[in-house]
């Protein structure tokens, strides 16, 4: 070896164009995941310690120590359930429409350009666009329904490029043996394209939910209310015919509103409340993402190709 | 080039012009006979005219240096081009004794996929099962008898000689089978639905010295039943499973003959010089 000084040479400073990369890299990495660790550490501390069974149930109140996120939580829990219903198969049935049968044309190119744009447009837009036309224009109120459609079309954009790159994503081996065996484009899509597209499609959709789950500026747009000391009527009811969609017109809070809402109280003992507000609003975040990679994990494991 | 003679199963002859491949005067009966057969890509033209016969129950090859439009020749057979915008044919592939025209452009792209199977170089299994895989193709035609399924599964899987592996296992994924396995399901799938004519693509470039030459042998018997059309880019496969060979090169067929008169007495220099390794 002691034959090739040149050769010698040019590994030798591969190594170190390696090695200064690798060092870079990890001083941004570090940079980056000790402001996030400051950030949640320091929500932890403040408000860890807040949270309880007594926090979880009972309604805001004008003592600190009293005040509980139990209309939040619920409100949330149903703006999200009302996003999801509507984000998801509105997105994924546009996704694959614009993938599969739209034809290559300047209409199709224009959507397209559009769709990509209204990923960008900040979400106050979204909120004033929902105040003009739900709440005023249609009189439909301020209502979990019309949250739960402002956060819907928020998202829309992210469901549908999540679809069209998971569709594209499919190997066109899989759609030719499909199209290959007599299928028409109805089966390939619905047998084959979309099962094999869903863990990235269900990925996108999760991304999404959790952007809407902390969306405050659309749904302060809208007017939902900041103190709400009463639950919406329950999607459950004894009686036939067991559900009940009372509910979708009722007035209601969310939680990043309670948390906003209570960090603008003087109180020390609020700004707790909204640490621990966002805590719980963090676990819900984390939560969702642990499920989504379990259910790409799980389906995934189906597909393997 | 074989003489040009009448095929012994006439078919609907459209073309004047008699410079194509016809069938030579022998007892083998003609499944489908290509005629002038041109392609596009977009602008790009891969088939400049191509004539031949594909007899019935007997394999024929494909043979060609890399990018001579072999795999373009055979995706016309079952339309699978239509998928893609900026395709077209002119030409016909006349399918006998049925005597429709497989890249008529009235002739619905599904009815010619209803007609003929294709397998493809890389196994490419549906994210299924291995019994739902074979069935894939009766469900799609409508057969959906409970018996009649599986009657056909197991025919099909007997055919493609996997039967035997399989038979325990038939509601297990079929990615777990291993890539021979994997590529002789597919060819089950294709035969389930009993095409009239099998098309493969490079079947076994993808899989090790065994697993070829299991499918290598399915060949033989498969052609009892059904007739095959197969590009390979392994001379020496051709020579050993195929009845009959085509010689592309550049969008061009340059000669076609039994298999044998191909390889060891060609008509035509170019042959000559690609079977004997001088180019390609
Ligand atoms: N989708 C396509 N678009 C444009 N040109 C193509 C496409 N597929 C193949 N070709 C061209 O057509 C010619 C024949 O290709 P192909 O039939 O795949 O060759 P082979 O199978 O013999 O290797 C090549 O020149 C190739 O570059
Ligand atoms: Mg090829």
């Amino acid at each position: 070896m002691a034959d090739h000084p040149s050769e010698k040479r040019i590994v030798a400073k591969a190594k170190v164009q390696d090695l200064s990369f690798s060092i870079l890299g990890i001083i941004v990495l570090f940079f980056a995941m000790a402001m996030l660790a400051t950030l949640i550490g320091d929500l932890l501390a403040d408000g860890l310690g807040r949270i309880s069974k007594q926090f979880l149930t009972d309604f805001p109140s004008r003592r600190p120590s009293e005040a509980g996120i139990l209309s939040a939580w619920v409100g949330t829990t149903l703006v999200m359930f009302v996003t999801a219903l509507l984000a998801i198969p509105l997105g994924v049935g546009a996704g694959l429409y614009l993938e599969e049968y739209a034809p290559r044309n300047w209409l199709s190119d224009l959507i397209e350009i559009n769709v990509s744009n209204l990923a960008g447009v900040p979400s106050i837009i979204y909120g004033l666009l929902a105040l003009g036309f739900f709440v005023y224009g249609l009189g439909m109120g301020q209502t979990i329904l019309v949250g739960g459609m402002v956060l819907a079309l928020l998202i829309l954009p992210i469901v549908i490029v999540a679809t069209r790159e998971a569709v594209r994503a499919v190997p066109s081996g899989l759609r030719e043996s499909a199209y290959g065996i007599g299928c028409n484009r109805w089966q390939v899509v619905w047998q084959y394209v979309l099962p094999s597209a869903r863990p990235g499609i269900l990925t996108g959709a999760i991304v999404g939910l959790s952007r809407a789950i902390g969306e405050t500026a659309p749904i302060i747009t809208i007017g939902a209310l900041t103190f709400i000391a009463f639950l919406p009527p329950s999607p459950i009811q004894a009686s036939p015919p067991f559900v009940n969609a009372d509910w979708l017109t009722s007035p209601f809070t969310v939680m990043p509103i309670q948390m906003f809402n209570w960090t603008s109280r003087p109180q020390a003992g609020f700004h707790e409340n909204a640490a621990a507000t966002g805590v719980l609003l963090l676990g819900m975040t984390l939560i969702m993402n642990g499920f989504a990679i379990y259910l790409r994990y799980r389906l995934r494991r189906g597909l393997r190709s | 080039m074989s003489d040009s003679m009448n095929a012994p199963h006439p078919i609907r002859d459209t073309s004047g012009d008699q410079t194509m491949t016809q069938a030579p005067a022998t007892e083998t009966p003609v499944r489908a006979q290509v005629r002038d057969l041109k392609f596009w890509y977009g602008k790009f033209q891969a088939l400049n005219g191509v004539s031949m016969p594909i007899y019935d129950r007997k394999v024929t090859a494909i043979i060609g240096p890399s990018g001579c439009g072999k795999s373009t020749l055979l995706r016309c057979f079952n339309r699978i081009h239509d998928l893609y915008p900026g395709s077209r044919y002119n030409g016909e592939i006349n399918l006998a004794p049925e005597g429709v025209n497989l890249v008529d452009k009235g002739i619905d792209p599904i009815l010619v996929r209803l007609l003929v199977g294709m397998v493809f170089q890389k196994p490419n299994p549906f994210p299924k099962s291995i019994f739902e895989n074979v069935a894939a193709g009766l469900y799609v035609r409508g057969i959906r008898n409970r018996t009649e399924v599986e009657g056909r599964v197991e025919e099909a899987l007997t055919q493609a000689a996997l039967w035997n592996e399989v038979k325990d296992r038939l509601s297990k994924p079929a990615f777990e089978l291993s890539g021979g396995q994997q590529q002789r399901l597919c060819i089950a799938r294709a035969l389930a639905p009993k095409p009239k004519l099998l098309l493969l693509d490079e079947p076994t470039s993808a899989l090790d010295p065994i697993a070829t030459a299991k499918i290598e042998e399915l060949m033989d018997s498969l052609v009892k039943d059904v007739t095959i059309l197969i590009v390979t880019h392994n001379l020496s496969q051709a020579a050993r499973i195929s009845k009959y060979t085509a010689f592309m090169h550049m969008g061009d067929l340059i000669e076609f003959a039994e298999t044998e008169q191909l390889f060891t007495n060609p008509a035509v220099s170019r042959t000559q010089d690609y079977v004997t390794g001088r180019f390609g």
